[in-house]
């Protein structure tokens, strides 16, 4: 249904924009329900009694049979059952295995034929300094190989050879001047997975400050270790590197994210303070600050009111249980919380509203709209109303919103208020399409009756009493203002 | 079953044959029965390339999801796992395997890695003491793969977050290796053209990778004219819109997912006559997406105000056809008509699948929320009140909206405004961090590092000149009938779309003034073809243009290109690439530093 929108309309046509509406010339929803209804009498047609899809064949879910997702399930399903079969355990009788590691290198290596990139065994087994052997038998290689290996290869020659997946030894790369070269031959064959063996023999061989020094000056090396220090989370010598290369945001906030594998509040409390003397940009440095007060304040007011809870004796928790924790929740979700359950603390109480407003400077359209939701939620009514009230200078009291007044409605009809207490809100609405079209909505029959005799127009006063329950408080009212004599009617 | 890629002006039919060879080969390598193990990711991606039948056709039996633990019990010789390389799949793997050698049967186990083999994957193996149990360890290469008869998608999720904000070119060295294996197949792209960084970087390193295998000419005549690679950061504008071609919101509304989309079931129960429907499926509805289905190749690329009066007008053919059986009086007529039964069925239920989709569609963009959101989008990019703080916006910040809508909007507010002044800027993110929690500083960080929302720093705000020169805003964009690709979002054509359109005519050099304003360098390079390879056109033949989208497209930019292709006399037809199908929101999302913690 299309809403009716009669202001917005006007803009529409007024505006350069085009809407995106539906109603255009032709009636786009009867023209899907002619293609429904067209569907629906073929089906009769053509259907004896299968219902099933006939494009293609489609499994329990949905999914075409023979894709591959379903299949994984299908097979994973049958393989289930079979695995429930055998009812005694099965008793082993072989004898395990020999570890076929030995085999296993020079298996895959006459498999390979020929080498497209593989064995990278050969490369893994150079970098750690004990187990070269244990993977890859030198004495099962061919002659030649084996003397490739211990050939006095220069960097350029090893770096070409790591490429093509054959065994290199880097150990013999003693000298920085080396070592640097080996580095530089990598970036410069452009193949990841050499540079990066390449990085984890530096990072092995060389002190932090040689290496962050180096890195320095070639960017693409340092992209792969900074990339290899993500993957292999070592968070520790990555802050480090990033420290000695100045990047003091990406530093900054690396350490800040941390704290999101941190499960117990108050250790999390607690990194969050530590994080409070990084140097942040200053904005962020203030909503850090905020972040650790807001999870030190939630985590006394959740001790506090869960054993208030617990005591039975307050009756707020009785008649509306907590649903869930509140440490680690959001800023305005504790404000609604503390607006629900605490809204007549003195300002002097962590838990008060007021406090929270003014500790995170809290928007007044912020704090409004989120104390209006939580009160009228708990249906009190005067707490909604003087939410609204200011007095002027002469004493009158008038009704007053930092947001207009239709959201005003709004919120207090999703929190479903009596219509008693709608009324009052859309009678305050200034626009007077918008005040009708919301008070048709919610059946606040007075103040459609009061906005037409108002506008003094009598055709839709006349028209509006058709609307209304004969006999009703609203049509003699209608009834009482159509005889009413005074009025200038318009029409 | 793959027809529909071949009926395009490029047989992408090709290409998957070759990824479907390699992966036979592989299979092959691993002798007897097999089951494979997967990692659970890849298995919308190889959907495209094989079904289950060419599996089996090669000895695979069983097939599992990747999970830890002891693998499930299958009477095979062997245990092949299809992976991506990650460090932590490579931990599950090592749990897999140790528990598995306690058992009785000793099976061969092999890795196949997607798209690459990693070191450091195969050092952790080594770490966890698994490496030696590999008998093999291979690397299935799948970069590109046959999305449809004109579409190609590296279905790399990650490509713009790496790029743009962790500066790994990883995906950049991917792309300039799938475009070799395209030129392998489809022959050398004479013409190359660019606009952006990481374009520079692709383009250099597919000159270089071509020089090293400068002994080898390629001998196949080119199918593609021209190629186009643009970076995502030059138009960062497009995907935050919302589209508004029906492929398009289906995808902003229920997401497509490698070709497939799952949907709320209630409006596709079928109820027999005089059946009540006591028991609706409770399964989401999964249907295929793409060209083989003649209808959705008519309707995809509309626009949604379109799509109505298509399928009505469908429905009427259909009806009238079914009513044939009337007329036909012979047994050759009634044969005639029987013979043509199956088409016009698969026609029918096709089109009740559509309708379906369309009326769920419908309910979601007549709403209120849609017309308000769309409103102000609208505002932002023809340049209204970009400059102040939106009232719509800090509305659904005050309701809790989504987070990623209020990013999309508070972004596209940015992009369209060169920036945000600071009051604005500081003011949203106070109200975001308020009522989201105070850890999405890290995701507004990563917004602020890609470009998508920052701070005004010079006070020139150059969009307005951008949208003149290249009508980025058209007033009578024309839904049903279009003339223009202004069409896809209803009065607003897509950059990036536009730059194409320029290059072809009438070329870059007439928007100079606009190329230096767009993010980085924009560049031409050619490459030379052996002779007796230059092509000899056809007069009035149209040339062929690969548009290389780096870092993600959207489904409405897709349906621009089409409708440029389509055109009488645009002389082009285009083929497009992409890192990745996108749309603002899961492009957001791939931006933002833990999202599962995001309400929805």
């Amino acid at each position: 249904m299309m809403k009716s929108k009669p202001d917005e309309e006007d803009y529409w046509n007024s505006s350069k924009f085009k809407a995106f509406t539906f109603d255009d010339e032709d009636d786009e929803f009867s023209r899907l329900k002619e293609s429904k209804q067209a569907v629906n009498s073929i089906r009769g047609l053509v259907e004896e009694d299968d219902d099933e899809d006939d494009v293609e064949k489609v499994s329990w879910s949905g999914e075409p049979v023979g894709s591959i997702s379903w299949s994984v399930r299908e097979t994973a399903a049958s393989n289930h059952r079979t695995d429930r079969e055998p009812a005694f355990p099965k008793i082993n009788t072989e004898t395990p295995p020999l570890s076929r590691s030995h085999s296993g290198y020079s298996l895959s290596s006459l498999f390979k034929g020929k080498t497209k990139g593989g064995n990278f065994q050969s490369i893994t087994d150079t970098l750690s300094d004990s187990s070269v052997r244990l993977y890859a038998p030198e004495l099962r290689k061919p002659k030649s190989e084996y003397k490739d290996y211990v050939s006095d290869w220069s960097p350029e020659e090893t770096v070409h050879r790591m490429k093509q997946g054959k065994s290199v030894s880097l150990e013999k790369f003693r000298s920085l001047q080396d070592k640097l070269l080996l580095l530089d031959f990598s970036v410069a064959a452009h193949d990841g997975n050499v540079i990066t063996a390449v990085l984890i023999y530096l990072k092995r061989t060389l002190s932090k400050e040689v290496l962050f020094r180096e890195l320095e000056s070639r960017q693409t090396a340092l992209r792969h270790f900074i990339h290899y220090l993500t993957e292999t989370r070592d968070q520790k010598l990555l802050l480090e590197l990033l420290r000695a290369l100045g990047r003091t945001e990406d530093m900054v906030l690396l350490q800040y994210k941390e704290h999101l594998s941190i499960a117990d509040e108050n250790k999390r409390r607690d990194f969050l303070k530590s994080c409070l003397s990084l140097p942040f940009p200053a904005d962020d440095s203030a909503h850090v600050q905020d972040h650790y007060t807001l999870l030190e304040r939630q985590i006394i007011i959740e001790a506090t009111d869960g054993q208030a809870e617990r005591g039975g004796k307050v009756e707020m928790f009785h008649k509306f249980p907590r649903r869930a924790s509140i440490v680690n929740m959001p800023l305005i979700t504790t404000l609604y919380y503390c607006c629900f359950y605490h809204y007549e603390e003195p300002e002097g109480s962590f838990s008060s509203p007021l406090n929270i407003r003014h500790t995170f400077r809290i928007s007044e359209k912020q704090f409004f709209v989120t104390a209006l939701a939580a009160r009228a939620k708990l249906k009190a009514w005067s707490d909604v109303d003087a939410l609204f009230t200011c007095r002027n200078w002469l004493g009158f009291t008038r009704k007053r919103s930092p947001v207009t007044f239709s959201r005003v409605v709004d919120i207090l009809q999703k929190n479903s208020a009596p219509t008693q207490v709608l009324q009052d809100y859309v009678a305050l609405v200034d626009d007077v399409t918008l005040r009708i079209s919301l008070a048709q909505k919610l059946k606040c029959h007075d103040i459609i009756i009061n906005t037409y005799r108002d506008l003094k127009d009598r055709q839709l006063l006349l028209g509006y009493r058709g609307k209304v329950e004969i006999g009703s408080a609203e049509e003699r009212k209608i009834i009482e203002l159509l005889d009413n004599q005074q009025i200038r009617w318009k029409n | 079953m793959a027809a529909h890629l071949s009926y395009g002006r490029v047989n992408l039919n090709i290409l998957r044959e070759a990824a479907r060879k390699e992966l036979r080969e592989f299979l092959d390598k691993c002798a007897g029965s097999k089951a494979i193990v997967w990692d659970e990711y890849l298995t919308g991606p190889f959907g495209l390339i094989a079904q289950y039948s060419l599996l089996k056709e090669h000895e695979v039996e069983k097939m599992f999801t990747l999970k830890s633990g002891r693998l499930p019990s299958a009477d095979v010789k062997n245990i092949i796992f299809f992976v991506r390389p990650r460090l932590e799949l490579m931990d599950i793997i090592a749990e897999n395997v140790c528990s598995e050698d306690k058992q009785h049967s000793p099976r061969d186990f092999h890795i196949l890695f997607v798209p690459r083999r990693s070191m450091l994957c195969e050092q952790r193996l080594k770490e966890q003491g698994v490496l030696g149990s590999f008998i093999n360890i291979d690397e299935y290469i799948l970069d590109l793969i046959p999305y449809d008869g004109d579409l190609l998608s590296m279905e790399y999720e990650s490509a713009f977050r790496e790029c743009y904000l962790e500066n790994d070119q990883t995906s950049l060295y991917h792309t300039a290796k799938g475009l070799m294996t395209l030129q392998a197949l489809y022959g050398t792209i004479p013409q190359i053209y660019g606009k952006g960084e990481c374009a520079r970087h692709v383009a250099n390193m597919m000159l270089r990778m071509k020089r090293e295998f400068a002994g080898s000419q390629n001998q196949i005549l080119p199918v593609f004219d021209t190629l186009l690679l643009l970076d995502r950061n030059v138009d960062l504008l497009t995907p935050v819109a919302t589209q508004l071609t029906y492929e398009g919101l289906i995808d902003e509304i229920y997401g497509i997912n490698n070709g497939y989309v799952k949907l709320p079931p209630e409006k596709f129960a079928q109820k027999k006559q005089g059946e009540a429907s006591k028991d609706l499926p409770t399964e989401p509805k999964k249907l295929q997406l793409n060209s083989a289905e003649e209808l959705y190749a008519e309707i995809r690329d509309k626009n949604f105000n379109a799509v109505g009066a298509a399928l009505s007008k469908k429905a009427k053919i259909i009806s009238a056809a079914f009513e044939e059986r009337h007329n036909a009086k012979t047994v050759g007529e009634i044969k005639q008509f029987v013979s043509q039964l199956p088409h016009m069925q698969a026609a029918r239920s096709s089109l009740a699948n559509h309708t379906s989709v369309a009326e769920l569609i419908k309910d979601i963009t007549t709403s209120e929320a849609f017309f308000d959101n769309l409103t102000v989008e609208q505002e932002f990019m023809t340049g209204v009140d970009t400059d102040k703080v939106n009232t719509y916006i800090e509305d659904s910040i005050a309701q809790k909206d989504p987070l990623i809508k209020i990013l999309r909007l508070v972004c596209m507010q940015s992009v369209c405004n060169n920036g945000l002044k600071q009051k604005v800027f500081d003011y949203y993110k106070r109200e975001i961090l308020q009522t989201y929690g105070y850890e999405h500083i890290l995701t507004l960080n990563n917004l602020e590092k890609s470009g998508l929302l920052k701070p005004q720093t010079s006070s020139r705000n150059n969009y307005p000149t951008i949208r003149k020169t290249l009508k980025l805003w058209m007033e009578d964009a024309n839904e049903q009938n279009p003339n223009d690709i202004s069409y896809v979002y209803s009065g607003y054509a897509p950059l990036s779309i536009r730059l194409t359109q320029v290059l072809a005519r009438p070329g870059w050099r007439s928007i100079e003034e606009v190329l230096k304003m767009l993010p980085g360098p924009h560049f031409e390079e050619r490459q030379q073809l052996p002779a007796g390879l230059h092509k000899k056109r056809q007069q009035g033949e149209n040339r062929t243009t690969l548009v290389f989208f780096l870092g993600g497209v959207t489904y409405a930019e897709i349906a621009a290109l089409r409708f440029l292709s389509q055109m009488e006399d645009s002389g082009m037809e285009y083929i497009i690439a992409t890192t990745k199908l996108i749309n603002g929101t899961t492009w957001i999302k791939s931006l933002m530093d833990r999202p599962e913690s995001q309400t929805p």
